[in-house]
């Protein structure tokens, strides 16, 4: 029963589609504020696919509650549109309500097909199921794209901020810009490593210049990247510690006394040279 | 008593290396060997190259920190050469230090810690 009169509402929607398939177009793409007749154009041709695509949905089988999530034509045509949207600037708020703006438009264009209120009402509730549906994909995709840039973003970070750089022969350094979490200390860690294997460095200068804070969780990074360093046989330098960072790192009792440290990198480049002067000495190397 | 891993002597310094399939016996026949030959040679350096270990467990950590606390006492030093990044960060993650342990980047280096010169300087050949 529910079924036969679901289809006769589909019918009539569909119909409703097809018949007044450039008037609603034009209506809904007149609602939204505009510059230009190119970006109206533009509105416009958006509309007509995604009407063309409800109309196609709906004469189909799929059950009204899933035409949105799995009908290919209705959710390219919603990508597209809310990605479009996306690149000009629009907030997401705005593109949801732009598709709802477009239960208006339909609801007014039912009222001009069929005087039968039942009619009306199954068909305005089916319009709503539908473009409630419609309007939270548009969001989903806007954030999904937004994820998107952010992992790219992240990713390019992590390449371009561990540079190891080789300072002199047999030394290295390694300029840290921006706050040190695990991940991060992955990639300077094999970063690190590698190159001392490549360039048989016997010294390791980590320059936290760059490095806003250094709390506990810095500092076991940091320590983690020492060790890593001293197993491969090299020693480790760590400077660039501000004084607001020594400060800190006395205040919450980190013990690096076991690591040396040095104010600026030329200091720390100066030990480099007598750790390197004293390693060709026999003996002088102790554990 | 055999263990499988060749030991050579250069001097007064053992130079030898472990593969990856290291277990219970040869390590404990490496390690009898090992003090042995310090021991009756007088031997002032042991250098044990690493480079062929793709994983270190904390058994082979720790045959390792067993050598060089053995080695101390007997008087000499003992120096890990050629761990490769990859197990240097594994060992970090597990926490293991290796304490005790003096590491150094390739067996070259580890003779230079030990006091031997690379003859660059010196003429290259004497027929």
């Amino acid at each position: 029963m529910l079924g036969t009169d679901d289809s006769q509402v589909r019918s009539v929607l569909a119909r409703m589609l097809e018949e007044d398939r450039s008037s609603l177009a034009r209506d809904w793409a007149g609602q939204e504020p505009h510059d230009g007749d190119r970006n109206g154009q533009d509105l416009r041709r958006e509309a007509v696919e995604l009407l063309d695509a409800l109309r196609t949905a709906l004469g189909g089988t799929l059950p009204v509650s899933r035409i949105v999530d799995q009908d290919p034509a209705v959710r390219d045509a919603l990508t597209s549109l809310s990605e479009r949207r996306a690149r000009a600037g629009a907030q997401p708020s705005a593109t949801a309500m732009a598709i709802l703006a477009l239960k208006r438009t339909m609801l007014s264009a039912i009222e001009r097909h069929t005087d039968d209120s039942a009619l009306r009402y199954r068909a305005a509730l089916l319009v709503n199921e539908l473009l409630d549906s419609a309007g939270v994909l548009t969001f989903e995709v806007y954030s999904a794209g937004r994820e998107r840039i952010i992992r790219e973003q992240h990713d390019q970070m992590l390449e371009l901020s561990t540079p190891v750089v080789r300072l002199w022969r047999h030394v290295l350094a390694v300029p840290l810009i921006g706050t040190l979490d695990s991940a991060r200390t992955q990639v300077v860690m094999n970063s690190l490593l590698e190159a001392i294997q490549a360039n048989e460095a016997r010294v390791a200068i980590i320059d936290i210049t760059g490095v806003p804070t250094v709390d506990t969780a810095v500092a076991h990074h940091l320590l983690q990247t020492v060790s890593a360093v001293r197993l491969m046989g090299a020693e480790c330098v760590i400077s660039g510690i501000r004084p607001s960072i020594a400060q800190t790192i006395t205040q919450l009792g980190i013990d690096l006394s076991h690591i040396v440290t040095r104010g600026s990198l030329a200091d720390a480049l100066a030990t480099a040279m007598q750790l390197l002067g004293d390693s060709a000495r026999p003996g002088a190397v102790t554990g | 008593m055999n263990a499988g891993l060749p030991i050579l002597r250069l001097g007064d310094i053992l130079l030898s290396g472990l593969l990856s399939d290291l277990d219970d016996k040869t390590a404990l026949a490496f390690t009898d060997e090992l003090t042995t030959r310090i021991a009756n040679e007088g031997i002032r350096g042991v250098i044990i190259d690493i480079s062929r270990l793709e994983i270190i467990d904390s058994f082979v950590a720790r045959v390792l920190m067993e050598l060089a606390g053995t080695g101390r006492l007997l008087g000499t030093r003992m120096i890990v050469a050629g761990m490769r990044p990859a197990v240097a960060l594994t060992l970090t993650e597990l926490g293991l230090q290796l304490t005790g342990v003096r590491t150094a980047l390739n067996a070259e280096q580890a003779m230079e810690l030990l006091g031997w010169r690379r003859p660059a300087e010196e003429a290259p050949h004497a027929s």
